[in-house]
């Protein structure tokens, strides 16, 4: 199967990463090439496998819904590239 | 005094306790040949004056009984580092400074070694030659042209360079073993769970595991035992009793069997490689170990699957680099969702936009029980041949690449002939299992080739041992002249 300009468009959107029109003609010879790569698994009749959920002998542990550290508002802020007081800011989405 | 960086860690160690050396010249030492050695472009971040004082502090009030007594350790940028930029070598993160340490670095200083800087690695981890770092190319210690290899590149010409004595990286499809057999080192990656995830910056989140990079078996062995340990905050962290991986450490590997796959004779190998693999069946042979003709079936299938696995999970787990709460934000974009689709466009680079894509493909509506589920049960079929094999042999050996360092530029316009670089090491990780690469020739270039040595689940000790047995019986030195300072 082969993967067209507009389905990388749909993908991209999907994703939340704008494409330059410069690019897509790479990008779909790219990934075209991977896919191909890819699709040597339709070789194989898994009909009759269980599909591998965890490679782990152990169930996941749960914990205690309890707040183990915290009053470090401060320190999370100063990471953000826009904030104003005590909320990180973005563009106005509602009008 | 002779050059201490260009020994191993276990010999450096023992000179700190028998204060033939104070860490705080160790540390002056190590400084001065990173500042020396800027061209190979191993350092994102350098923590100098920090060392420093945690070497006086160690020197001031010493305890020689620590694991890595006044250490100074430089680690892979994935690591997140409390107070410290840590940027996955992204753009993305150039300007992120976690407000929290990762539990296998604060294992490590808890064991008495300190930080000496953060390195260069593939954006991600993504790649196989550290050339799709932000950051730029890291330049191998064993020729001016050649790839460290990826995604661990800074952290093996690093150490290969003699710029820490040790280090750690990642290993999500071969990121520890593959440079390491590019640079003549050691590097090892534990069985899925051995070592808390929690606080590196993640990847693929089934197949990431932090790991050793060292100059021998023996340092492999400290550092895993440094490093590795049961965590609560990690809910795929194995709880088991700590194993003393460097104290029970022997050579004597009589009677082992060890499994050779017909499958990792590939086309095209070089006969080097080939070579190569014949001379560590002779060592293990001539020591009294059992050679099995083995078979696992679905090996060709490992990097396909890989490639929808890894990729699928990497567009979840990055869909967090939003520009909102931390990173990179464009100024362009009129509204969020154009913010959103720019900050991610500029801040991430082409191989991590390409995995993306066709993570968001393969699990995208419609397409999920054909490449996903797909993917899924062939993961399965991986992890039964390996299974089923270990019910009859105690280690498997095989080449770690199918071939040595390759020059800067050589692969990056074929991304599938890139991928290919990972053929031996990708199995192991999807079958949560661990593997080590250890120098054990060189090709008619001079440049190193690795043995990769693949253990069953939580079976380190056996695999580091058969290193450690070959490591004396091969002959390898790395001979790297120092033309870079």
């Amino acid at each position: 199967m082969s993967i067209d300009k507009e389905k990388i468009k749909h993908v991209a959107k999907l994703a939340r990463i704008s494409v330059d029109e410069a690019k897509v003609d790479s990008l779909t010879k790219d990934l075209n090439s991977i896919f191909k790569f890819i699709e040597q698994l339709n070789e194989l009749n898994t009909e009759k496998v269980e599909p591998l959920t965890s490679i782990l002998n152990q169930s996941l542990r749960s914990r205690k819904d309890e707040i183990s550290d915290g009053k470090i508002r401060e320190k999370i802020l100063k990471n953000s590239p826009k904030e104003n007081e005590e909320f990180f800011v973005v563009p106005k989405v509602v009008e | 005094m002779a050059d201490i960086t260009n020994q191993s860690l276990n010999e450096i160690i023992e000179k700190v306790k028998t204060k033939k050396v104070s860490s705080t010249d160790l540390t002056k030492a190590y400084i001065k040949n990173i500042e020396s050695a800027k061209k190979l472009n191993t350092f994102i971040t350098t923590t100098f004056d920090q060392a420093l004082d945690k070497a006086k502090e160690f020197d001031n009030k010493p305890n020689f009984d620590q694991l890595l007594p006044g250490i100074p350790l430089a680690v892979k940028d994935l690591f997140c580092t409390e107070n410290i930029k840590t940027t996955a070598g992204s753009n993305i993160l150039n300007n992120f400074v976690p407000s929290y340490e990762s539990t296998v670095t604060k294992n490590l200083w808890s064991n008495g070694s300190f930080l000496l800087g953060k390195l260069n690695c593939d954006e991600f981890a993504m790649g196989s030659s550290n050339e799709t770092s932000h950051y730029g190319n890291v330049i191998n210690p064993v020729g001016d042209q050649l790839v460290p290899g990826g995604s661990s590149g800074g952290s093996s010409s690093a150490l290969a360079a003699d710029l820490t004595p040790a280090t750690i990286g990642t290993d999500t499809g071969g990121s520890i073993r593959q440079p390491a057999s590019f640079t003549g080192t050691v590097g090892l990656k534990p069985t899925y769970g051995l070592c808390s995830r929690w606080g590196i910056v993640a990847f693929a989140s089934s197949l990431d595991q932090a790991g050793p990079m060292t100059k021998t078996i023996k340092d492999c062995a400290i550092m895993l035992e440094s490093m590795s340990g049961f965590d609560e905050k990690d809910s795929t962290s194995i709880n088991k009793k700590k194993e003393q991986y460097s104290k029970n450490l022997k050579d004597n590997i009589k009677g082992l069997k060890i499994g050779i796959p017909k499958e990792y004779r590939v086309d095209n190998m070089p006969k080097e490689i080939d070579e190569l693999w014949e001379k560590g069946k002779k060592i293990l042979k001539n020591l009294g170990a059992q050679l099995i003709d083995i078979s696992l079936p679905h090996t060709k299938y490992a990097l396909p699957t890989y490639y929808i696995v890894a990729p699928a999970e990497a567009s979840s787990n990055l869909a967090r680099y939003d520009g909102v709460r931390y990173g990179y934000r464009s100024k362009q974009g009129k509204d969020l969702i154009e913010m959103y689709e720019k900050t991610r466009s500029e801040g991430f680079g082409d191989e991590v936009k390409r995995r993306i894509l066709i993570g968001t493909y393969v699990l995208s509506s419609g397409y999920y029980d054909a490449y996903y589920l797909k993917a899924q049960k062939v993961r399965q079929l991986i992890k039964k041949d390996f299974d089923d094999s270990f019910t009859k042999i105690d280690a498997i050996l095989t080449p770690s690449t199918p071939s040595s360092a390759f020059k800067i530029g050589e692969k990056m316009n074929d991304p599938v002939s890139m991928y290919l670089n990972d053929i031996f090491t990708v199995p192991v990780n999807l079958a949560g299992i661990p593997a080590l690469s250890l120098p054990a020739g060189v090709d008619k270039q001079g440049y190193p080739l690795g043995l990769q040595l693949i253990g069953k689940a939580l079976d380190e000790q056996k695999i580091l041992n058969i290193g450690y047995a070959i490591e004396k019986n091969c002959g390898f030195k790395n001979e790297i002249k120092k033309w870079w300072s």
